[in-house]
């Protein structure tokens, strides 16, 4: 068991539960691994397999389609611990789960969901999620994916990028635009099975962080999608996808609270047994003080995302909230990590420690599933209405 | 002050020849040096020592008015042939922040009297107006400067004072608001609205249409008057006009690029007296058995501190430098407003909390500094109005 003070007291007892399930699987499986799959760029299929059989890649969805019926303020914890050991696994995990299983949940047909969430749920099948295009970015409106209405299917053509899971997906939400002239009201949602003429992945991005996750391109060429995999009603996809990355950034936001967690952990435990000028750094209050900060800010980031799981479980709508933990925890994640960093010094910055990936993890979390700035659009706009003109 | 914490960045150095080469911003001219040390003389002996009882009476002493007359503080910029020292605006600079460190009322009178009023007459007036109104502001005629008003600030020339022409001059109709040093000037540069658009006039105090209000009660800056004005059918003849008719609003941006490098300079003693305040006496005050500078969390925030003053006196200073080269400053001069005003709140605020209980009290001049560095985030463009200028100078947006 980790010493008191590192499982929150306010865990309920299933967070409890989960959190020490995943705490145990972590450090069995994926710790001492971790830095070798960051070093080697490897995506770790197998960790992603043992997931699966463990079933926490379901957790959020009923048991009748293969999930665990889990709350997801459970589902935060569960992101949150294997963002402790692995943050590309903990982004592996989140964008199947939140973003790809979970739009099939919350916006397809029964059928959909028997045929395609099922598996996703058990783990058979892996989910990927994808909105960004090269050319649209923070404005989804600039989605150039053409998705155009043939007899029976749809043929989609384009190219997406940045798509976690991307490579490794069984299953990718894809949204395209199906009436381009209406922008992001003309954009629709679609399930593209791999395997699919015509569908490939494109390349796979090398990154500064999370090097151990899968971020590729996907490419379209004439493919052929029955129609029956459109995913929502057409030219809602948008709308359905904002409503998505409301319960997708709840997870960014633990991914963001376990990094920093880990980097924060990490820090105290150097300061305690680092000595410098006769003495532990933990007694010099430049030392002391940003830790203290830091301490403070994870624990604001934990009850903001609380918050969101409390409000998401009563199905209420989470927009803003969601916004408000994700831009606090990411910014935290980032602070924390460069604060760990600088209290391991030298150390710090080579790779005998995890804190260097630590800190290149945390740089994804104010970028992806919206930048800080487009959270601070949407809690600006929450507070203050659209701008006029 | 007992402990001078930190090497004063206007100390006397040796510069030391530069093959040609341009001399570090930091390193004054001879002239400069002299004229810094006297002012800073002048502040410590005169000003400072005065500083809380001119806070408390809510106004400058006519004494020291005169005191600051007698010393060419009111002719720093005015041409040596009308009677002022022919300063450029670093010689303003230098003086404003020095004498601000003593105390920042007084260099707010001294700046905008300077930098805006006596320049916008030197530059922008005809010969016959630079001989009829220089000599008299170089000599301590007060001047004072009136754009804003109450539904102007940041929008700055959504203005409704109107001017009609009339036989003669212009009549003037509206209220004008946040006139700095409206209670002691003799000489008001109010901006209004003519039909060709917005024009600059020259108001004599003694004009019969001019009404000067009751001062506002402010958090900080309390000795300096923040007045309104009310015009009523106020005729200016039109020789008093400063510059073309409808010319104004190119006149008061021109201006307010000097004059926001003067605040800046106001800031920038400010936050080098709470420095000096607050080194000093985490240098004296013992907890624990040791002075408390000797603790991180004191002395780095202090270091932190020192950095930002030397990092908005750079901005200013260089800002200050292009402007008498006669370079374009617009974005410089917003810079070093933005840096001095954001490390002036910041240090100010610092220097309270070394003090701890007593910088909270008025035992203490560290509370009367951080309310007096707090109109720095607002007068002469808010944070915001210097971002928009910084931000309008980036070239892919500009080209558009």
């Amino acid at each position: 068991m980790p010493e008191n003070g590192s499982i929150p007291v306010r865990d309920t007892g299933p967070q409890s539960e989960i959190r020490r399930a995943i705490r145990e699987f972590a450090e069995a499986e994926v710790l001492p691994h971790a830095s070798r799959w960051d070093e080697e760029e490897r995506f770790p299929a197998e960790a992603v397999s043992q997931l699966g059989e463990l079933g926490f890649l379901g957790p959020i969805f009923p048991e009748r389609y293969g999930g665990a019926g889990l709350r997801y303020a459970e589902y935060a914890v569960l992101v949150e611990e294997l963002a402790r050991a692995d943050a590309s696994l903990a982004i592996t995990v989140a964008a199947h789960v939140s973003l790809a299983a979970n739009h099939i949940y919350e916006q397809g047909t029964e059928s959909q969901r028997e045929k395609f969430l099922t598996r996703l749920a058990n783990g058979s099948a892996l989910g990927a999620w994808s909105l960004t295009e090269p050319g649209a970015g923070s404005d989804a409106g600039g989605t150039r994916t053409s998705a155009v209405r043939d007899g029976d299917s749809y043929v989609l053509n384009g190219s997406k990028t940045f798509t976690t899971n991307g490579s490794v997906a069984d299953i990718a939400i894809c949204m395209a635009s199906t009436s381009p002239e209406l922008r992001t009201h003309g954009i629709s949602a679609f399930i593209v099975e791999r395997g699919t003429p015509g569908f490939r992945p494109g390349r796979k991005e090398r990154k500064l962080g999370h090097c151990a996750s899968d971020t590729s391109e996907m490419v379209f060429e004439d493919c052929r999608v029955p129609a029956q995999n459109l995913l929502g009603e057409e030219d809602s996809g948008f709308a359905a996808a904002m409503k998505i990355l409301d319960g997708g950034r709840i997870s960014i936001a633990a991914l963001s609270l376990g990094i920093a967690e880990a980097a924060f952990e990490c820090a105290v435990a150097y300061a305690r047994t680092r000595r410098q000028f006769d003495r532990p750094i933990a007694d010099f209050q430049g030392v002391r003080f940003p830790l203290a900060d830091s301490k403070m800010e994870i624990e604001a980031s934990r009850l903001l995302i609380q918050k969101a799981c409390a409000m998401k479980d009563a199905g209420l709508r989470t927009t803003t909230e969601s916004a408000l933990a994700k831009l606090h925890a990411s910014e935290t994640a980032v602070r924390v990590t460069n604060r760990a960093l600088q209290v391991l010094g030298g150390y710090g910055y080579t790779r005998s420690y995890p804190v260097e990936r630590y800190l290149r993890d945390a740089r994804l979390m104010t970028i992806g599933e919206g930048t800080s700035e487009v959270q601070r659009l949407i809690i600006a706009r929450s507070l203050l209405g659209r701008v006029s003109g | 002050m007992s402990v001078q914490a930190f090497e004063d960045p206007v100390a006397p150095r040796t510069p030391v020849p530069r093959d040609g080469r341009p001399a570090p911003l930091s390193v004054l001219g001879a002239e400069e040096r002299l004229h810094f040390a006297a002012v800073s003389e002048f502040g410590a002996r005169e000003v400072a020592p005065r500083s809380r009882a001119m806070e408390a009476a809510g106004r400058i002493p006519d004494d020291l008015l005169g005191a600051l007359a007698e010393n060419g503080f009111f002719g720093l910029s005015a041409p040596e042939e009308h009677g002022g020292l022919g300063l450029g605006l670093f010689g303003v600079v230098l003086t404003v922040e020095a004498l601000a460190r003593a105390d920042a009322s007084v260099a707010l009178l001294v700046d905008v009297h300077n930098t805006l009023i006596t320049v916008a007459v030197d530059r922008f007036g005809a010969d016959e107006q630079r001989t009829r109104f220089l000599p008299g502001l170089a000599n301590g005629r007060i001047g004072a400067f009136s754009l804003s008003e109450a539904h102007a600030g940041s929008d700055a020339f959504a203005l409704s004072t109107a001017a009609r022409a009339v036989p003669g001059g212009f009549r003037l109709d509206g209220s004008k608001a946040w006139v700095s040093g409206g209670r002691e000037a003799g000489l008001f540069l109010v901006f209004a609205r003519a039909p060709e658009g917005i024009t600059a006039f020259l108001v004599e105090r003694e004009n019969p249409g001019l009404e000067v209000g009751p001062p506002e009660s402010k958090v900080g800056l309390k000795a300096s008057s923040t007045t309104p004005l009310f015009l009523t059918d106020c005729f200016v003849p039109a020789p008093d006009v400063l510059g073309p008719v409808g010319g104004g609003r190119r006149l008061a941006m021109a201006l307010l690029n000097e004059g926001r490098i003067g605040i800046a300079a106001q800031l920038v003693g400010i936050g080098q007296a709470a420095l000096d305040l607050a080194a000093g006496y985490a240098a004296e005050r013992r907890t624990f058995g040791r002075p408390i500078r000797t603790r991180q969390a004191v002395a780095f925030a202090l270091a932190d501190a020192a950095a930002r003053v030397e990092t908005a006196r750079l901005a200013t200073w260089n800002a200050a430098r292009l402007a008498d080269q006669g370079s374009d400053l617009r974005h410089a001069a917003a810079i070093a407003k933005l840096t001095a005003q954001r490390m002036a709140e910041r240090v100010t605020s610092l220097g309270i909390e070394i003090h701890g209980g007593t910088g909270y009290t008025t035992d203490c001049l560290a509370e009367k500094l951080w309310r007096d560095a707090k109109a720095g985030t607002i007068y002469e463009g808010t944070e915001n109005m210097q971002l928009l200028t910084i931000a309008s100078g980036f070239r892919p947006w500009r080209d558009r």
